[in-house]
């Protein structure tokens, strides 16, 4: 009897979450929700993964995301690199797609590169100010 | 009617505050001290009057009312009682009455408490005080009324986002925002310091106890945010470099650094201009986190200008403040002598040293933060995420947990480098073996994790030594904080380093009956059953875990449907042992009838919050330790001051 009325409910909530379910009809995506045999193989996808956004989300990288979008892309990753693609040539590919909005990784464009210089420009203007503060010490002991 | 008195009240603490800048502001002239003894009544009057106006929107959400337009908009009847008491800040204009709530309550409590500061730098604070809160005065009666009503009351509420409707969160937005408003009265302090010419270490101890209190608070705020995050969003991340963290972890790295700089400050009277410089990044800071979470800036700079009134009405107050105050600074700095020298190698100069690596890594993760904005209005669309951020606050942050390890070792003012060696050696050496070590028994890591167990473990060695030759019951209670803290930062970053090279994941697809394994732990499903709360449903897996064969534990995953307003949310399941995590979830069931389940086992991974925990343990420590140690000396100044005045009369 418990039974019964167990399945029932289990079947009135798959009932509401069925709607849910269909705005996203998108391909059948074996791997968004699966791994990779080979552990080596997952564990490239997963390190790519990780760098690549959910376009759909806020700020989540498509292997921290439940957005069915995230799902398609984990599946396109770990498609291509079980057919032995390199991981840069997938983001390459993913880039083109989508834009640069999707890769987390700053990719090598003039417009990214006052971002690269900045911790350069950090280092060198806290050495300076470190440097100046400290010769000025140095000094006024000397005159002591 | 409430919601009138909520309104009328808070108009009349903003006349007051007008009143309160303007009496500060006279007080100061020559010839105005007749005004300098209402100031600090002024200022209590206001902090009680906001509180009032508060407590009138939590009455408005705890009943319900639904003649209320922002009541209507995110509460709903049905609601638990906790989430509707965290729905009063759950939204725009709540959070920005319990912002100016917070502000004008801490004015008060500087007004009664304070007696060390000379009188007139003290007036200029609270001048400062008021003049900062005029503009979020301005903000909420302007542009963000929360007592607005409808013309027909609504059938029912919208309700509250599902992601929010965890007991976490409930608390998590009022512990940052008392830290961001603590960091406020820091920049008062700065700004009257600076108006007196009084940049002093009186100036620092009577500023001291508010940088730790908001340290403390933005140190558990961040530390109960990444909790959550990791726990609600169902992946197993933990910091995701989101500009919403990043605008709680800015200010918390400017108070890191004025906390130190500030110590400094009081003890040595060294680091004049620095320390009124961090006071005023420090809140600027808060003011740009806010700016970015409250704006809608982040999302895309299309979002902004849909809705631009609020973001520009921050912007302004943005501009007004940091640009007021730099300026001040900048007519004010030369005034400011540097204090007391130090020589390279001292602890003042280990602690400017850090201070330069803490903002380091503010600048960069300001700058990766903003730079998706900047780049946007050259019309490209780009991302910046953990690829840089990681690396590139490594490259500060390696240095100074180094620094770290020798830093509280060091004499103040000068120190020479032979006394100290065999003491970095230690630290050096295990760091040296922990390497290897992990060279060795972990091939294929990857560089900033191994780095960081290094440090790491340096570190929480080192951050022991500066008890050695002490009579631990005779060490000062704030030396005990110092410790704690630095331990718990040498704890958290074990926890992230260990949960960032040694996690396993496992995605399967089971029926009930399938067992799986992930790391040492393998995992049975044993069933699927329906349950329901007061306002969603789910599914609930159980699922039994044993590790390396021992006996199993049963975990309850659950996949959630709200109703009110409709939504979905995984409710992860933990399992903590002494070296790890069991992170389990629930996905969807499968076209085949198959469960989608995801578990983790993340090693150490509990360390991360731990740490977190034992850093604002620290900061308690060292502020209940410096209270204490001024009260004392309060006492001794009285009775210095009564004997006196005895003396005197006796004469």
């Amino acid at each position: 009897m418990s039974l019964l009325i167990k399945r029932i409910a289990l079947a009135v909530l798959v009932l509401f979450a069925a709607p849910l379910a269909a705005q996203d009809l998108l391909p059948p995506a074996p791997y968004a929700y699966k791994q990779l045999e080979d552990p080596a193989q997952e564990a490239k996808a997963q390190a790519l993964m990780e760098t690549l956004r959910c376009l759909k989300c806020q700020s989540q990288a498509i292997s921290d995301s439940d957005a069915p979008m995230a799902g398609d892309m984990r599946h396109q990753v770990r498609t291509r690199i079980k057919a032995g693609e390199d991981p840069e040539a997938i983001r390459t590919w993913l880039i083109e797609r989508y834009g640069d909005y999707v890769s987390y990784a700053p990719q090598n464009k003039p417009i990214m590169w006052p971002l690269f210089a900045a911790p350069l420009v950090i280092l060198l203007l806290a050495g300076i100010l470190l440097r100046g503060r400290f010769r000025k010490a140095a000094k006024s002991e000397k005159a002591e | 009617m409430i919601a009138e008195i909520g309104l009328a009240v808070l108009w009349m603490a903003a006349a007051l505050a007008l009143l309160q800048l303007f009496a500060g502001i006279s007080a100061l002239r020559p010839g105005g001290k007749v005004l300098a003894g209402v100031v600090r009544p002024l200022a209590v009057m206001q902090g009680a009057l906001v509180a009032v106006s508060f407590l009138a929107l939590i009455d408005l959400f705890l009943e319900t009312d639904l003649s209320v337009k922002l009541v209507a908009a995110n509460s709903h009847s049905m609601k638990p009682f906790i989430f509707k008491l965290a729905g009063t800040w759950g939204n725009h204009e709540g959070s920005m009455l319990l912002w100016v709530t917070i502000m004008a309550v801490s004015g008060g409590i500087v007004a009664l408490v304070e007696k060390r500061l000379r009188e007139d730098t003290l007036i200029a604070t609270l001048a400062g005080q008021a003049f900062v809160s005029l503009g979020f005065y301005a903000f909420l009666l302007l542009s963000s009324n929360p007592f607005e009503r409808l013309p027909e009351p609504a059938p029912d509420g919208m309700g509250l986002n599902p992601l929010l409707q965890d007991i976490g969160l409930a608390f998590h937005p009022p512990t940052l925002y008392v830290g961001y408003v603590g960091l406020s009265v820091a920049f008062s302090f700065a700004i009257g310091a600076l108006v007196t010419r009084d940049v002093g270490p009186a100036f620092a101890r009577a500023m001291r106890p508010w940088v730790l209190g908001a340290w403390i608070f933005l140190t558990i705020g961040i530390t109960a945010g990444s909790y959550w995050a990791y726990y609600t969003l169902g992946w197993g991340g933990w910091w995701f470099w989101d500009p919403v963290e990043n605008a709680s972890l800015m200010p918390w790295l400017a108070a890191t650094a004025l906390l130190h700089s500030v110590s400094v400050l009081a003890s040595r009277n060294a680091l004049r201009a620095w320390t009124v410089m961090l006071g005023v990044i420090a809140f600027s800071m808060s003011m740009v986190g806010t700016f970015l979470v409250r704006s809608g800036i982040l999302t895309s700079v299309h979002a902004f200008a849909v809705d631009p009134e609020r973001g520009s009405f921050i912007l302004a107050l943005l501009a007004i403040y940091i640009g007021g105050a730099l300026a001040l600074f900048g007519i004010r700095a030369s005034t400011v002598t540097e204090g007391e020298r130090f020589s390279p190698v001292s602890r003042e100069a280990s602690l400017v040293f850090n201070n330069v690596m803490l903002c380091g890594i503010l600048g960069i993760v300001l700058l990766g933060t903003l730079y998706p904005l900047l780049t946007e209005a050259f019309g490209a669309k780009v991302s910046v995420g953990p690829p840089y951020f990681n690396p590139v606050s490594a490259i500060f942050a390696i240095p100074m947990m180094m620094v770290m390890t020798v830093g509280p070792l060091l004499r103040w003012r000068k120190d020479n480098p032979g006394r100290i060696t065999a003491t970095v050696a230690v630290p050096a050496l295990l760091a040296a073996l922990a390497l290897l070590a992990v060279v060795v028994f972990a091939p294929g890591i990857r560089l900033l994790p191994m780095l960081g167990i290094a440090v790491g473990i340096a570190l929480a060695v080192a951050s022991w030594f500066p008890l050695r030759g002490r009579n631990l019951r005779r060490t000062p209670i704030n030396v005990w904080g110092m410790v704690i803290s630095h331990f718990g930062i040498a704890v958290a970053l074990l926890g992230a380093a260990s949960e960032s090279a040694f996690s396993t994941e496992r995605l399967a697809a089971m029926n009930v009956g399938d067992v799986q394994s992930v790391g040492p732990i393998e995992l049975k499903l044993l069933s699927i059953e329906p349950v329901a709360g007061p306002n969603w449903t789910a599914l609930e897996a159980t699922v039994s875990a044993s590790y390396k064969g021992g006996e199993p534990v049963t975990l309850h995953p659950q996949a959630r449907t709200f109703s009110s307003p409709p939504g979905e949310r995984t409710e992860s399941a933990l399992h903590t042992r002494w070296n790890g995590q069991l992170y389990a979830v629930l996905g969807n069931e499968g076209e085949d009838g198959r469960w989608q389940m995801r578990f983790w086992w993340k090693p150490f991974v509990p360390l991360l919050w731990l740490g977190g925990l034992l850093v604002a343990f620290g900061g308690l420590l060292a502020l209940l330790g410096r209270v204490a140690k001024d009260i004392k000396r309060l006492r001794v100044f009285d009775k210095l001051a009564y004997r006196k005045s005895r003396l005197e009369q006796l004469k």
